[in-house]
């Protein structure tokens, strides 16, 4: 089995690679909702029947075609840096690192795949890739899936689905989710109308962490609310058709900005730069809002030598666990700023920013680089 | 994840929260038929004519949380109040338990209240190197890929009973639906002490 230490040193597949409309969807996510028969659900169970379960489960999904020579653990075994830092990498939800006995994640080497054991059902299956890719998410969801029912007794009623331990979940069990960049959308102030268009027809809007929090760094994430009444492929066709339409405003929007503003652009973009470069001192909501400023500069090519991943990387390391991990200490909150501050300066080092780019350079080309797909 | 509130009595015919509770034995045992006070007076069900047995209204205080009347789930003792309470269900055999007016609250959630998706199909050869541990090997289909129905929760023929039930319901057959409800439960035994 793999280390922690491995998994993280190693970007996940969706890290590295570059998906359909990678410039506005930064990664697709589908996670299906599976309970056993026989036992309680997690959050009415005693750790003694947790732990039963854990047992008698996590052998069978470490031995998973995918999963084999994976990351398995047990969550005593994890300390809460650590745990939090498979939040940041989204490979676990929040309330699953929040549990500890007869809790486990096991994640699959290129971490495209985790699973999680007694989250809020007894097993949640995540699915994780680049881009606008719900379909591909999910075909290796359910493959996982169909090779675990196979193994273990699932709860399953034939007039309600997947039964699961929350109503709303019942039926396909399934989650269907987007992490959208929309910074253009935020610049122009049209946001607010788009997120209210997408409430209204039965998906949720939600910041960067999941319900109930800020969209930090202009980050979106849209999934569906119904998972009753709809097979799968339709939930997902759904979906993506409404993305496609999001990601078609955020990239309109883009080109006006380009076109019609572009002093103020460049001027947030350059000042984007210079905090990120220079600062010594950074907070987690500043950065964020910074790093996605400077990756709309590097989409629409107004960041000389600025490659769209490294700022996706920076993304990740920039969070309080990534970087008290990389400390191997826990930090104050004075002590994460500094230290964040430190790594985006040394980051940012090789590229060229935006003074390097004449303007004169980008004034027949508003309209060339609006997609950036490469 | 969304925050589900659910009532734990709903009117048989409308939905509505249940404020009118019949209760008839049959056989030596208990089953009650749930009415809002809207549908109870439109069937006529408070007059003796309506149902065949008296036991008409309860009073308030029969009605708090503490009620003995208070559905709890077999298998997990799960009650009816702390579904209220959570909004969550103790175990999947809860979904049983309280179906009564799961209907009402699936269609406020949800597109339908039919599963239309993905069905576990137990046909999918399991090649023999990843046979897990000893422990699970007994529920695991070793036969070959022939289509084995999966164990169904309730059986089909409860199913069945339930569809008999709601449209005796619709149809105000309370005798029937009560004594229907009656075979449902002896197929099916929840605690509705």
């Amino acid at each position: 089995m793999m280390r922690f230490a491995t998994l993280i040193k190693n970007p996940a597949d969706w890290m590295k690679g570059a998906g359909p409309h990678s410039d506005v969807v930064m990664t697709s996510r589908v996670r299906l909702a599976r309970n056993l028969r026989g036992y309680p659900f997690p959050g009415f169970s005693q750790e003694r029947q947790r732990i039963e379960l854990l047992e008698r489960a996590r052998p069978v999904v470490e031995e998973l075609p995918e999963m084999r020579d994976g990351y398995s653990e047990d969550y005593t075994e994890l300390s809460k840096i650590r745990k939090q830092v498979l939040v940041e990498r989204h490979l676990v939800s929040r309330e699953h690192a929040a549990r500890s006995s007869g809790c486990a994640v096991v994640v699959d080497r290129k971490q495209s795949i985790s699973i999680m054991i007694n989250e809020e059902d007894h097993f949640r299956i995540q699915g994780i890739r680049p881009g606008l890719n719900l379909t591909s998410a999910f075909e290796v969801v359910d493959r996982v899936d169909t090779e675990l029912e196979g193994l273990l007794p699932y709860a399953f009623d034939p007039k309600l689905g997947y039964l699961t331990a929350c109503p709303t979940n019942l039926g396909t069990g399934m989650r269907a989710s987007v992490m959208l960049h929309l910074p253009a959308l935020v610049l122009t102030e049209q946001i607010n109308p788009v997120i209210k268009a997408i409430g209204k027809i039965g998906l949720a809007v939600r910041g960067l962490y999941g319900e109930g929090t800020e969209a930090l760094g202009n980050l979106f994430q849209i999934s569906n609310q119904h998972t009753l009444g709809e097979a799968e492929p339709e939930i997902i066709a759904q979906i993506e058709k409404v993305i496609e339409g999001v990601v078609r405003s955020e990239v309109t929007a883009r080109a006006k900005l380009k076109e019609d503003h572009q002093t103020m652009l460049r001027d947030q973009i350059g000042r984007a730069f210079a905090i990120l470069r220079y600062a010594h001192i950074l907070t987690s909501k500043e950065a964020l809002n910074l790093l996605s400023m400077l990756r709309l500069g590097a989409d629409l090519d107004l960041v000389g030598n600025c490659d769209r991943s490294l700022i996706d990387m920076l993304l990740l390391e920039i969070q309080p666990a990534h970087l008290q991990l990389n400390a191997a200490r826990e930090l104050s909150p004075e002590e994460r700023d500094s230290m964040r501050a430190d790594l985006t300066r040394t980051r940012l080092q090789s590229i060229d920013g935006p003074g390097s780019f004449p303007p004169s350079q980008s004034n027949n080309g508003g309209t060339t680089s609006t997609t950036h797909d490469e | 994840m969304n925050a589900c509130t659910i009532n734990s009595m709903k009117c048989d015919v409308c939905e509505n929260e249940a404020t009118v509770f019949l209760t008839q034995i049959i056989n030596g045992q208990m089953t009650t038929v749930n009415l809002c006070e809207t549908c109870s007076k439109a069937k006529g069900v408070t007059e003796e004519t309506g149902f065949g047995l008296a036991e008409a209204f309860l009073s308030p205080s029969h009605r708090t949380e503490s009620d003995t009347m208070e559905i709890v789930c077999d298998a997990c003792g799960f009650t009816a109040s702390q579904l209220k309470k959570i909004g969550r269900m103790g175990c999947p055999e809860c979904y049983t338990a309280f179906r009564d007016g799961l209907d009402g609250l699936l269609r406020n959630m949800h597109k339908g209240t039919r599963h239309v998706g993905k069905r576990p199909s137990h046909t999918n050869a399991v090649a023999p190197q990843i046979l897990p541990r000893q422990r699970v090997t007994t529920v695991k289909e070793a036969s070959p890929p022939a289509p084995v129905a999966p164990p169904a929760v309730p059986p089909p023929d409860v199913a069945k009973l339930r569809a008999e039930l709601d449209l005796a319901v619709s149809e105000e057959r309370y005798e029937d639906a009560a004594k229907l409800k009656s075979e449902i439960e002896s197929l099916q035994p929840k605690a509705s002490k």
